[in-house]
């Protein structure tokens, strides 16, 4: 198969980028949309020229690293996979396709296709944890936990972080990632302690970092590939309402986390 | 090479008890003075570092991800051992110890293996109590399920994403530890190099690999987390960046490295599909429950599989080995799968694949129960390859998956250099020459969150002056050899992709020191290996700087590193003359292609040490010790 890619070239954070065209040909139906850019990669080294960057690392869709936009698709065509599931055979042979970065405001282009996705991370370190250190621990089956509690817990524990739900929001909001988060501890009995002021913190944290908040339009569940349902963003809205309510932070003047 | 292992006395079951209740410790204000550097941040970095910061210590932690959360421990599926015995089958401490002594066919060290053991029912009390969602009975407690091999249900699961969540319950608690202020993280940072101060090591040099800096971070104790080497073999399960780079650098300070040649080949995993392919996605081993594996009859076969008659049909395993059929161990599927495409009758565009067949199952089970048990699978299946194996069958091969030896470490996973530790996939310890299923969640956890913070705290108590010096020279001499090798590296200008020095590579080191190995065969690698090496550093091309994000540039180091571990790979199996777990030599098996150990010659530990650019590696052995459990054979005819 043979196909015409645009792609993004950026040479770094706050310089313009642009569009380069690259023609590929004898592509292997079976080959990835990854491997094809190994193929590409190596030539231009070649020929002197710099190699498109791009992050990936498993390529079997659970690490979260890659992250493209395909035709205006953050992960592309299909539904429930990522970018490094993505092979020729679902390209018309000849085709143009078009590779962006997944872009947002809170994920600074670093070069070419790689983005900064630490404030993801940061989200995460506003809260998203239980606190517990490695001492003696309760028997775990002194508390037992519903399956359907469990199922929907991992529901959303299976989101890999990868941004998507972000690159393909029009406000670029995070709140299907955080509303995993949340709703993951929140079924859980071990979530209990500091449920509801959890998700302040990480709300917080999230508007912090330039994040936009949910106006329904539902992008995220669609570009999700693990295909992660947007009530957890009305989990993330209930809580946060209860705790904004009833559990203000901070009651006696601060704690600093343990 | 002082390879004392630092044994606690006492019987086997107090020997952890003892040595916790005799180290060293070190006061709560004195751990905020010391730091402690962390290498690797998947399931025993992120354990390590956490605890250690949770402690007291400060701690810096050094990943090449852009987040601590995408280490390949996330790919694990299957489960984590632990001898809850909620089932009430039976299970203990002593079978864990048992079933693993046996899998790992009697090459690993019995008083670490008792420990893992005992640690596992910690572990899964620690994740829950982290909010890692395992899967649950009906009345709400913790689910079990059977694994490879074993006559008990002692694996805990999540669906199929074990590894994914452990790791997350892991990443929480280390983000908790970044935002306390505790842990300073270094996403997208990669280790090249440990600082050894007149002995001990006293840091690391590590590029930070978007401004493309170079620089020596001093420590007080070094951890190497850093996860196997199956790259080396290019088509892995491995993820892209799974490296051996720390372990090597570490190896040429002088840690010893431990039984190299000891590989896991998984027999199921999705075949190449031709020469683009850049890596091999498994298929959990539990689809062997009901799928049959055959290869046809005649290597002329032209029909298509479903046509093909049933005496047109040869089920090798089923046939080869009547009492456990498709479920043989690993070690044993993968060797069958290759001796049958060896005689080329493998199935395929390439030739190297058998079928794995759910007609039957389906026939005899039903859609539904099928579909239940492996749907999600199947869908994996049919997003890469493009075909549904409700149709026809799936194609299997075995892949490179998992790395047994590595550098080599006392009881208190300290190697050969005083200060430096090793701990999970990157350590040689528990697994012997053949890794169970749900076994390697399970030491990285142990180490990371019970073993190594005592260990790391003992050391740390014992030195007369614990803190490193940030102006000895061997700083400034090691980030300056660091900076001469990228330099080198760049320097090179010639006409050939690393990625296809890294390719002929793996072809060649698949073939002689992959799923089986022969002297003759590894003689020739030996001579052939120093030519592809050659290659590599005259006539690389690799293009840009190293002063700024260069991928390019990561990746020929990487391999640069690969070469040369690829012959002591190779020089480890050749002396290693016995067959044992995944180390067959086809020299020593039985007239039914069983592996043959030889106990009085290698009931032991090879540890290699460097000898300078010049010199051949010294081997040395770690006499093995069996009290508990004499070695018998392994049989499963």
């Amino acid at each position: 198969m043979n196909f015409t890619l645009r792609v993004w070239r950026q040479e770094q954070r706050d310089v313009p980028g642009r569009f380069e065209r690259y023609s590929v040909s004898d592509i292997e139906p079976d080959e990835s949309l990854l491997e094809m850019f190994d193929g590409l990669n190596d030539r231009l080294i070649l020929l002197g020229e710099r190699p498109i960057a791009f992050d990936s690392d498993c390529r079997e869709g659970i690490c979260g690293a890659c992250s493209m936009t395909i035709d205006g698709r953050p992960h592309g065509p299909g539904h429930g996979t990522t970018t490094c599931q993505i092979y020729m055979r679902q390209f018309d042979d000849g085709a143009t396709i078009t590779i962006e970065p997944f872009r947002a405001a809170a994920f600074p282009v670093i070069r070419d296709l790689i983005v900064d996705r630490s404030a993801l991370d940061r989200i995460q370190q506003a809260g998203g944890y239980t606190g517990v250190g490695a001492g003696p621990k309760p028997e775990p089956n002194a508390n037992p936990v519903s399956p359907e509690d469990a199922e929907e817990a991992i529901d959303a524990a299976i989101c890999i972080g990868c941004g998507a739900c972000v690159a393909a929001c029009p406000n670029s909001a995070a709140m299907l990632f955080t509303g995993a988060k949340v709703t993951h501890l929140g079924r859980l009995p071990q979530g209990q302690p500091g449920r509801f002021t959890r998700v302040q913190d990480m709300v917080d944290q999230m508007d912090a970092e330039g994040f936009g908040g949910c106006t329904n339009f539902g992008e995220c569940e669609a570009a999700c590939p693990k295909e992660i349902s947007i009530r957890v963003i009305g989990r993330l809205n209930r809580d946060y309402l209860i705790g904004v309510l009833y559990h203000p932070r901070n009651p006696r003047g601060g704690m600093k986390p343990q | 090479m002082n390879l004392d292992a630092r044994i606690p006395d006492g019987p086997i079951e107090e020997k952890w008890r003892i040595w916790k209740d005799n180290h060293e410790l070190v006061g709560p204000r004195a751990r905020g003075q010391l730091e402690v550097a962390i290498v690797g941040t998947g399931l025993a970095g992120a354990s390590a570092a956490a605890t250690l910061a949770g402690m007291g210590y400060k701690v810096q932690a050094f990943c090449f991800q852009d987040s601590a959360r995408r280490a390949h421990s996330i790919a694990a599926q299957g489960g984590i051992n632990a001898t809850k015995d909620y089932s009430n089958d039976g299970d203990s401490v002593h079978r864990l110890f048992a079933d693993t002594m046996k899998g790992g066919d009697f090459r690993a060290r019995e008083a670490n293996v008792w420990r893992l053991a005992e640690l596992s029912t910690e572990i899964i009390d620690q994740a829950v109590a982290q909010g890692v969602p395992f899967n649950r009975e009906y009345g709400g407690l913790l689910a079990t399920r059977s694994f490879g091999g074993v006559l008990v249900e002692r694996t805990f699961y999540v669906r199929g994403q074990t590894g994914q969540q452990l790791l997350l319950g892991a990443y929480g608690a280390l983000s908790r530890q970044i935002r306390a202020g505790r842990v300073e993280m270094h996403t997208r940072h990669e280790m090249l190099d440990i600082v050894v101060c007149d002995g001990p090591a006293r840091g690391i040099v590590a590029r930070d690999l978007v401004t493309g800096e170079t620089r020596s971070y001093p420590a007080d104790a070094v951890v190497l987390a850093t996860g196997g080497y199956s790259n080396v073999y290019f088509l892995s399960t491995n993820a892209m960046g799974c490296n051996v780079t720390a372990a090597w650098r570490a190896y040429k300070r002088g840690a010893g490295m431990a039984n190299p040649c000891f590989t896991q080949i998984h027999p199921t995993c999705i075949p190449a599909t031709g020469e683009h392919q850049a890596k091999l996605t498994l298929m959990s081993e539990s689809l062997r429950n009901d799928g049959r594996v055959w290869v046809p009859r005649s290597a002329d076969e032209t029909r298509e599989p479903n046509d093909i008659p049933d005496g047109d049909r040869y089920y090798f395993l089923e046939e080869t080995y009547p009492r456990y059929g498709n479920l043989v161990p690993r070690d044993v599927a993968s060797r069958a799968a290759k001796h049958v495409c060896d005689q080329g009758l493998g199935v395929g565009p390439t030739g190297r694949a058998v079928f794995m067949d759910f007609q039957d199952a389906i026939a005899v089970r039903g859609e539904r129960e099928i579909e239940s048990r492996y749907g999600n699978l199947f869908e994996l299946y049919e997003q890469i390859t493009g075909e549904s194996p409700w149709r026809v069958p799936m194609r299997i091969y075995p892949a490179p998956h998992y790395a047994m030896g590595g550098l080599w470490v006392d009881y208190t996973l300290q190697t050969t250099i005083p200060g430096l530790f090793a701990i999970g996939e990157c350590n040689f310890s528990d697994h012997g020459s053949n890794r169970l299923g749900a076994s390697a969640m399970m030491q990285c956890l142990a180490d990371g969150y019970f073993v190594l913070p005592h260990t790391v705290t003992d050391y740390l108590a014992r030195q007369e002056d614990p803190h490193a010096d940030p102006t000895h020279a061997a700083f400034a001499e090691t980030e300056a050899e660091v900076e001469k090798r990228l330099e080198r590296l760049l320097s090179i200008d010639g006409s050939t992709p690393t990625r296809h020095i890294h390719h002929e590579l793996g072809k060649l080191l698949i073939d002689v020191c992959g799923i089986s190995r022969e002297g003759v065969k590894l003689e020739r690698a030996l001579d052939e290996l120093p030519a592809i090496r050659e290659q590599f550093w005259s006539d690389v091309k690799i293009g840009g700087d190293a002063r700024s994000l260069n991928q390019s540039l990561e990746y020929a180091g990487r391999v640069a590193d690969f070469l040369e571990l690829a012959e002591l790979m190779c020089r480890d199996a050749l002396v290693r003359d016995e067959s044992c777990g995944c180390h067959l030599r086809e020299e020593h098996q039985t007239a039914d292609g069983e592996p043959v150990r030889d106990d009085e010659r290698f009931a032991h530990v090879a540890v290699w040490e460097y000898a300078g650019p010049e010199s051949e590696p010294l081997r040395h052995a770690e006499q093995l010790e069996f009290k508990e459990m004499q070695p018998k054979a392994r049989s499963y005819r």
